[in-house]
């Protein structure tokens, strides 16, 4: 079965796909709003709405002509020409789980197989069988998982993403397994070459290839432990200038350390933003909330941008679902929203996704999709498009099944792609 | 009978000759012991007599700290205590891996690991995508645990399983039918060949799939006032006969207006039927030694070859000889020198390990690593439940080993590929290394913390009555359950002198040595 995968992670390799259009994407960061962003509160404002369902709060002009974002994301605002919003994204799910899964797999939940969500599966079409190098593995998430289910699906534990613990905005940011507190890099030198020498069982059985892969993985661990790799979390050479531009907090920090993975050639970043679901004090929440994505997510993609990596980086920000449009001002809510499936909206930017546009029309509330529905396969299948992945290319995977990357989109985002997309 | 003794007697002769002379050759002294020249019982018969045939070495004995490690992880899916270890190092009784095994088996910890092995491959998670709920998952655990505790035939465990219905809460095993992604007749079918056939449903014709259907076509489910309470019943439609097949081939009529899940159950579970025994020992077989007779030993087919057709046999004719007794297979293939063997090989054909020529050895269960990590003391690892409700609170003197719900996991335990239970397959459970996980064992706060906040290790690092070597050997007992060798006694004394670390120092960094070894890591 191994043999086989591996054959068949070279037979995808050889393929050249889609001529049409010229791949330009090499790293993705994901801005993953667990619990569920509410749309009205940031990409899709309802100015006009009763205030029922607006609460009063306004909506902000940008720098591009009519493209207009919620009165809480004053940063964003002035830099809307970098990304543009799908204002029409449905699934109908209002479970966290299975909305979760369908916003990180495109598929929906309960079939037989168990999918991969869609950093996994760049981790391993963009990773070491396809000549990635670098030392930090290809999928990093920041800095806790997601949880709710396995990243990898039905992929091989290698897949798995890096999950770094730890808070960036302390000092230092003490990445799991990377950065210990109170170990000298000569103690470490020490001790490393101690557990050598008491390999007693390890020498008896030098041929178990196990075992081996047990050694090059310590190895490897090691460039991160004492190598150059390493530094790539050390957030103080950048300077406080920088620093302070993303926020001094755990957000703005994770968007600083994202920009260095992908400075670095990491292929996949997710950052997992906890504190979404918002049932109570939603009002509140998002003046706190808010203010920090505005400011962090405004750097991100001025500084990706001002570095020229921001034409190869794709930059998503979404939850797995919207929020109810109406306020729940009753007991015990008093104030609040619930899960919505139904209607909700997403920034998306770079790595060959033009900017300044504005995708799909949902309704006077918010609440249903009137017009260029995009579903959530949709927007993974331009993704990959994008990474030069045929969506419709058979995913490598131990099954031995022909197992499809993300077949049937019918509404890719084409008219965001800016060479214009399939000619 | 008479003729197998002389027969046995015969081989027996040529066998113990040539066990003798693998004896001579180089026995490590810290891992293995000579064979005895006495073959233990039936399997090492037939498992010498394959190596003989094929010209391969045997392995020696694995020394008595090797088994006894190995035996507790396997049967108990736990390390042993230090001074436990100690004192069975120290025995000179004869009989003591017997009785070591009689012991082990019935203990609390025998049950729940045999019982978690058992949850893996009958999918006992609350959530997606199996979605049986709290209540449910609870209940069907219990109901598994307690079949592991009164060792239930496995024929009848089976056939309680195929035939169940009812209520999800009140009938536990209907939790059988629920517990499975897709809960249409396909997936039912698919998840009864795999888990009582060891078959992949996928791997047979489509004829023969829409025939096997049949038998799982009645399967309903409703539901009732109770939250997540659910029914499993069998929709009997009076109607026309129906034609079905068996897997074996033979043709069966159905009737609408009975359980047709009764003719496949009384097919499957008969003493005639070749996939029902051989299925069971060898997953049995699998999990005591690493590696199927048949292998994978959850991919069989009518045409696949086992390593050892001889030694499959004979297990099977045991184990339906025993009524399907699972602890007679298990205490069998434990008390069995293949299985005492030694994990070094002896030999260079590359057939050694498929025909059992030494012992397997492969990365410890995630679930053994975190408890034995954890009973070292310190901040023990989270718990995470993503079922919203109810709460669930998992006290923190709870071993992992008995968690009832797949669905409450850790970060530890998804880096080290405790299996997801989403499909019952076998190689969900994924014992491999990878970079992450030594990252973590390296160099992780909780490690370090274990070193120095460690209760255990704290008792040694104060003892006054210790010297250094004593100290030393007490880290070995509590880690790695053997004594250290002179020369690893000396490379620990050099590495204090040379370092100037002092006495506490070098034990802390012995320690994460240690943790951070194979022979910690790995099944061996």
């Amino acid at each position: 079965m191994k043999v086989l995968f591996s054959l068949m992670l070279l037979i995808f390799a050889g393929s050249g796909f889609c001529k049409e259009i010229k791949p330009k994407a090499k790293a993705v960061i994901e801005i993953w709003l667990w619990g569920g962003p509410s749309q009205l509160e940031t990409f899709d404002p309802k100015p006009g709405a009763d205030k029922s369902y607006n609460n009063e709060k306004k909506s902000i002009k940008t720098n591009v002509e009519g493209m207009e974002v919620s009165e809480y994301l004053p940063k964003l605002a002035k830099i809307a020409d970098k990304y543009s919003i799908i204002r029409s994204l449905s699934h109908g799910i209002n479970g966290h789980e299975t909305a979760t899964y369908m916003m990180q797999t495109g598929r929906k939940a309960g079939g037989r197989l168990v999918y991969p969500a869609v950093g996994a599966v760049i981790g391993m079409m963009k990773g070491y069988d396809y000549g990635y190098s670098g030392q930090i593995p290809p999928y990093v998430v920041l800095t806790r998982p997601k949880g709710r289910f396995s990243e990898i699906g039905f992929l091989p534990q290698k897949y798995m993403p890096f999950v770094t613990g730890g808070d960036p905005s302390r000092n230092p940011f003490t990445v799991d397994g990377v950065v210990l507190r109170g170990v000298t890099r000569k103690h470490q030198e020490q001790r490393r070459k101690l557990m050598q020498e008491l390999d007693t069982m390890g020498q008896l059985v030098p041929k178990n290839e196990d075992l081996k892969k047990f050694d090059t993985d310590g190895e490897k661990a090691y460039e991160l432990i004492l190598g150059d790799a390493g530094k790539v979390f050390d957030l103080n050479t950048e300077s406080k200038q920088m620093r302070e531009r993303y926020g001094m907090n755990w957000f703005g920090q994770s968007c600083l350390q994202a920009r260095r993975l992908v400075e670095s050639g990491v292929v996949y970043i997710t950052i997992n933003s906890p504190g979404w679901d918002t049932h109570k004090k939603h009002f509140e929440l998002m003046s706190r909330k808010l203010a920090e994505l505005d400011q962090g997510l405004a750097a991100l993609l001025t500084d990706l941008d001002e570095r020229g990596l921001l034409d190869s980086t794709i930059v998503w920000c979404s939850g797995e679902f919207g929020r109810t449009p109406k306020v729940q001002w009753n007991a015990p809510w008093n104030g609040g929203r619930s899960h919505y499936g139904k209607c909700f909206s997403m920034l998306v930017a770079g790595g060959g996704f033009k900017g300044g546009m504005v995708i799909g029309e949902s309704d006077k509330n918010a609440a249903t999709v009137v017009e260029r529905p995009v579903a959530p396969a949709d927007f993974f299948a331009s993704m990959y498009e994008l990474l030069g992945i045929d969506p419709e290319g058979i995913m490598p995977n131990p099954l031995g099944r022909d197992i499809k990357v993300m077949p049937d989109a019918k509404n890719k985002l084409t008219e965001l792609y800016a060479d214009g997309g399939t000619k | 009978m008479s003729s197998f003794k002389v027969t046995a007697v015969l081989t027996c002769f040529c066998i113990a000759t040539y066990v003798a002379n693998a004896a001579v050759n180089n026995i490590d002294p810290t891992y293995e012991q000579p064979r005895s020249g006495q073959l233990r019982n039936k399997i090492d018969q037939l498992v010498l007599a394959d190596l003989k045939r094929n010209g391969i070495q045997p392995a020696p004995l694995a020394s008595d700290a090797v088994f006894m490690r190995r035996v507790y992880q396997d049967l108990a899916g736990a390390m042993p205590r230090w001074w436990d270890a100690r004192n069975f190092i120290r025995s000179n009784d004869p009989k003591k891996r017997e009785k070591l095994i009689e012991r082990l088996m019935t203990t609390e910890h025998y049950r729940e690991y045999w019982t978690l092995k058992w949850c893996d491959m009958l999918r006992v998670k609350s959530e997606f995508p199996i979605n049986l709920w709290p209540n449910a998952t609870q209940a069907y655990n219990r109901w598994i645990y307690e079949a592991i505790k009164n060792n239930t035939p496995y024929d009848q465990f089976v056939k309680k399983l195929l035939l169940s219905s009812g209520s999800n809460f009140r009938n536990p095993e209907a939790n059988f039918y629920r517990a499975v992604s897709e809960k249409n007749q396909e997936g039912l079918t698919r998840a009864v060949m795999l888990t009582f056939m060891g078959t992949r449903y996928d791997k047979w014709p489509e004829g023969m799939q829409k025939e096997l259907q049949k038998f799982f076509s009645q399967i309903k489910y409703k539901s009732t006032d109770e939250w997540k309470e659910q029914i499993v019943y069998i929709d009997l439609t009076p109607g026309k006969k129906i034609s079905s097949k068996l897997p074996d081939g033979t043709s069966v009529n159905l009737d609408p207006a009975t359980d047709a899940r009764q003719v496949f159950a009384d097919w499957l579970i008969s003493p005639d039927n070749p996939w029902f025994a051989r299925c069971a020992v060898n997953r049995i077989w699998y999990w005591l030694m690493g590696r199927g007779i048949i292998h994978e030993a959850d991919d069989i087919m009518f045409n696949s070859k086992p390593a050892n057709p001889a030694l499959l046999s004979y297990l099977e004719e045991e184990f339906i000889r025993s009524k399907f007794n699972m602890q007679h297979i298990i205490k069998l293939i434990v008390n069995s020198d293949t299985y005492q063997q030694s994990f070094i090989s002896h030999s260079d054909s590359p057939l050694a390990q498929e025909k059992f020529a030494y012992y397997t050895v492969h990365r410890l269960d995630a679930e053994i690593i975190v408890d034995f990590l954890d009973s070292l003391g310190g901040k023990k690892e989270k718990y995470v439940s993503p079922i919203p409700e109810p709460f669930t609170f998992i006290p923190p003197e709870n071993r992992t080993i008995s968690l009832a719900d797949g669905s409450i996991s850790s970060q530890f335990l998804s880096r080290f590929g405790r299996p997801a239970r989403d499909s019952g397959l076998l190689e969900e459970r994924k014992n491999v290394s990878t970079s992450s996980q030594r990252l973590f064992m390296l160099n992780s706060n909780y490690i370090q913390e274990k070193l120095s906040a460690g209760a255990s290790l704290r008792y040694i690092m104060r003892n006054r009555k210790f010297n250094a070597n004593q100290a030393y050997s007490a880290v070995y007992l509590l880690i790695l359950n053997r004594f250290p060798s002179d020369k690893e006694l000396r490379e620990i004394n050099e590495y204090a002198n040379s370092n100037k670390t002092g006495r506490t120092r070098a034990m802390m960094d012995l320690t994460w040595s240690l943790l951070n070894s194979k022979e910690f890591l790995y099944h061996h």
